[in-house]
């Protein structure tokens, strides 16, 4: 597959903008300054990046309680990301979701998710509505290797295929579920997954490439009248469950080894795929992305709060005035 | 001994399973890592080995259901639904099931299962992490539903609820398990049905339920500063409902606060209000003050968690509103 220039810049722009807006946040969350649980999702970029590339505001993904990565890729704006996480008045969600359940109804993102296995029927719903309305539209579900194992996510998938739904199963095999490792051998999520009756491949989550040529084959297929795909993305998490969270569960010689193989970003560069991606064009995509970061994060730090009366809106009824408020 | 309610709770999981080897544990990441994100079950598979401390995949259905059809058949588990939310996820294992089988069955079954769960808001945990639902739990027959406000509760509720023969949700409140106090040493057992009184007082009754039991305290602390005397119950478990309790308190005092975290909407709060407007009406001077959350989702944002949850000085003043009626 041969790929423009404009291309490549873009999902180097997206898969850095991932990175640093994560390194980022979690320095202002070591410091105290944003509020909450945040997830990492170092080491995955490639995955949200090649997932979404094709993608267009009227296709859908349902995300994971580590959501900044798809967020990014499906093309929310940072700053009302930034203003979100840091839960002001602003925010996409009005401060009222915070990173765990960020959404942005405008670019078809709808929703991280803190309940693990709560996207894929919501996401099935959207591949409904894509081939009811035949808006050519295509639902993404994201789905980590724990999530895998969710009664939910099976029952998707057969709704999926019972339906012929434009949807792709976006599985992020990262190895572990908070602090457990996955015991499941690599390959396992995606053949349980054929067996309900779909395609389904393993790619390396770690090589942009590869996990975009599988998507715009399901992309299309989904497009075409095809049904529902799954995909596993194999890519080892890089930081621990949570930010916070030193995972002395895990072996330093395998984490270190699995931190270097996993990284997407220099794979990227060193694909000679990219050769026409020149270092001054990268240097300039950087420096924008590390004014757009410093800009943003200055703006949400300094951002009004919701004010009290936020509390009741977006309610149908608010019983406003009743004794017990 | 003065001990955190999480220590309290892991140390009775150790007596109990030391106790009756058909204690098992179960759940996510309980028996690996470090023992739940909180450290509630840590050191109990360096104890009792990996087949009584199970690490189970997230699969709230199976771990629930699995729990119930085991204690049908001659275990004791002890599963972790690790937050409350997470019923969404499995609650007819729970509804059509478990809470169904000793009465359906004709009295031959009996299903000694404890569900242990995390519940409340005040921790920055947003929307589907923070939720109260005991009172949903507690309008279903057959589960009986218990919430500790304290360390020494938490050990003679939680063994008495493994020891007992029905299912139990027992409902541990997040931000009180840093919370310390006198813990008896060696057997010690709470029937259920019985309510604490926290404090004596004569002018009005502040019935708490969970960790508005020691805001309740607080109030009452204030308010003796003001010369009102002000008694606090703790019924602690909230099915059975230590009624008779609550009615003594309201015949002495005349007037009546209940203080509930949950959303008001058939709340535990509108349970006791009713049940003394019923039964307890020639006692009352005042109207019974509910004080609970508004009618809202939890929102993520701190600024409106903090006046998402009912204050001290919320308690105070519907207690001198009931006061000057
Ligand atoms: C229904 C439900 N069960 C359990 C949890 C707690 N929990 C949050 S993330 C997580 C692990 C998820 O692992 P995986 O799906 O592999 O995603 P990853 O964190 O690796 O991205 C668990 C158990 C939850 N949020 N929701
Ligand atoms: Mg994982």
């Amino acid at each position: 597959m041969d790929y423009s220039l404009n291309e490549l810049t873009r999902a180097y722009r997206l898969m850095k903008t991932i990175r640093e807006f994560e390194e980022r946040i979690r320095s202002e969350y070591q410091q105290g300054k944003l509020p909450g649980f945040i997830h990492m999702y170092r080491n995955q970029e490639a995955i949200a990046v090649g997932a979404c590339l094709d993608m267009t505001n009227d296709d859908y993904i349902a995300s994971t309680h580590r959501g900044h990565g798809h967020c990014i890729a499906k093309g929310c704006e940072l700053e009302g990301m930034m203003l979100e996480l840091a839960c002001k008045q602003d925010g996409l969600c009005n401060g009222k979701g915070g990173s765990m359940h960020i959404a942005d109804m405008t670019k078809g993102m709808l929703g991280a998710n803190a309940i693990v296995g709560g996207g894929p029927p919501i996401a099935a719903g959207a591949a409904l509505t894509a081939k009811t309305l035949q808006t050519g539209g295509v639902s993404m579900a994201f789905i980590g290797d724990g999530a895998s194992d969710q009664g939910t996510v099976a029952e998707a998938l057969n709704l999926a295929v019972v339906l012929q739904l434009p949807m792709i199963f976006m599985y992020e095999n990262n190895f572990y579920a908070e602090f457990t490792r996955n015991p499941k051998p690599e390959g396992r999520i995606a053949e349980r997954a054929g067996a309900f009756g779909m395609p389904s491949v393993v790619v390396d989550g770690s090589d942009f490439f590869a996990v975009h040529a599988a998507c715009r084959e399901a992309i299309e297929r989904g497009r075409n009248g095809g049904g529902p795909t799954a995909i596993e993305a194999v890519s080892a998490r890089y930081y621990g469950h949570f930010e916070g969270d030193p995972q002395a569960y895990r072996d330093e010689a395998e984490l270190r080894a699995q931190r270097e193989a996993g990284d997407p970003l220099p794979h990227f560069l060193a694909d000679p795929r990219t050769a026409s991606l020149d270092v001054k064009t990268v240097a300039e995509v950087d420096a924008a992305i590390f004014a757009e970061l410093d800009r943003t994060v200055e703006l949400a730090l300094a951002a009004a709060d919701p004010t009290p009366e936020k509390l009741y809106t977006d309610v149908y009824v608010n019983y406003e005035g009743r004794a017990m408020q | 001994m003065k001990m955190s309610m999480r220590e309290a709770i892991n140390l009775t999981l150790h007596e109990e399973m030391a106790r009756d080897n058909r204690v098992v544990i179960m759940g996510e990441d309980v028996a690996s890592g470090q023992g739940g994100v909180y450290g509630v079950t840590a050191g109990l598979t360096e104890k009792f080995g990996v087949a009584r401390v199970i690490d189970t995949p997230i699969t709230e259905s199976a771990i629930v259901g699995a729990a119930g059809g085991a204690a049908l058949t001659g275990l004791r588990p002890v599963a972790e639904l690790m937050f409350i939310d997470f019923l969404g996820v499995c609650l007819d294992q729970l509804l059509n099931q478990i809470a169904k089988f000793r009465y359906m069955f004709g009295g031959q079954a009996r299903t000694p299962l404890v569900i242990r769960t995390m519940i409340g808001a005040g921790e920055g945990t947003g929307p589907q992490h923070s939720q109260i639902l005991y009172s949903m739990l507690a309008a279903i027959p057959g589960i009986k539903v218990v919430t500790p406000s304290n360390a020494a509760d938490a050990k003679g509720l939680l063994a008495e609820a493994i020891r007992q023969d029905d299912p139990v949700v027992f409902c541990e409140h997040k931000a009180l398990y840093l919370s310390e106090c006198d813990v008896p040493e060696g057997d010690y057992v709470i029937p259920f049905g019985k309510a604490r009184t926290v404090v004596e007082g004569t002018d009005i009754t502040l019935c708490g339920l969970s960790r508005m039991a020691v805001l309740a305290e607080q109030a009452a602390a204030e308010l003796a500063a003001e010369g009102i005397s002000a008694e606090v119950i703790d019924p602690r478990t909230l099915s059975p409902l230590d009624e008779e309790s609550i009615l003594a308190s309201v015949s002495k005092t005349g007037r009546l606060v209940v203080v509930d975290e949950s959303n008001p909407l058939c709340s535990m709060a509108s349970e006791i209000s009713g049940m003394v407007a019923e039964f307890g009406f020639d006692y009352l001077d005042a109207p019974v003050q509910r004080v609970t959350a508004p009618h809202t989702p939890v929102p993520a944002t701190p600024c409106l968690e903090k006046d998402y949850v009912p204050s001290v000085a919320d308690i105070v003043r519907a207690a001198k509103k009931a006061l000057a009626y």
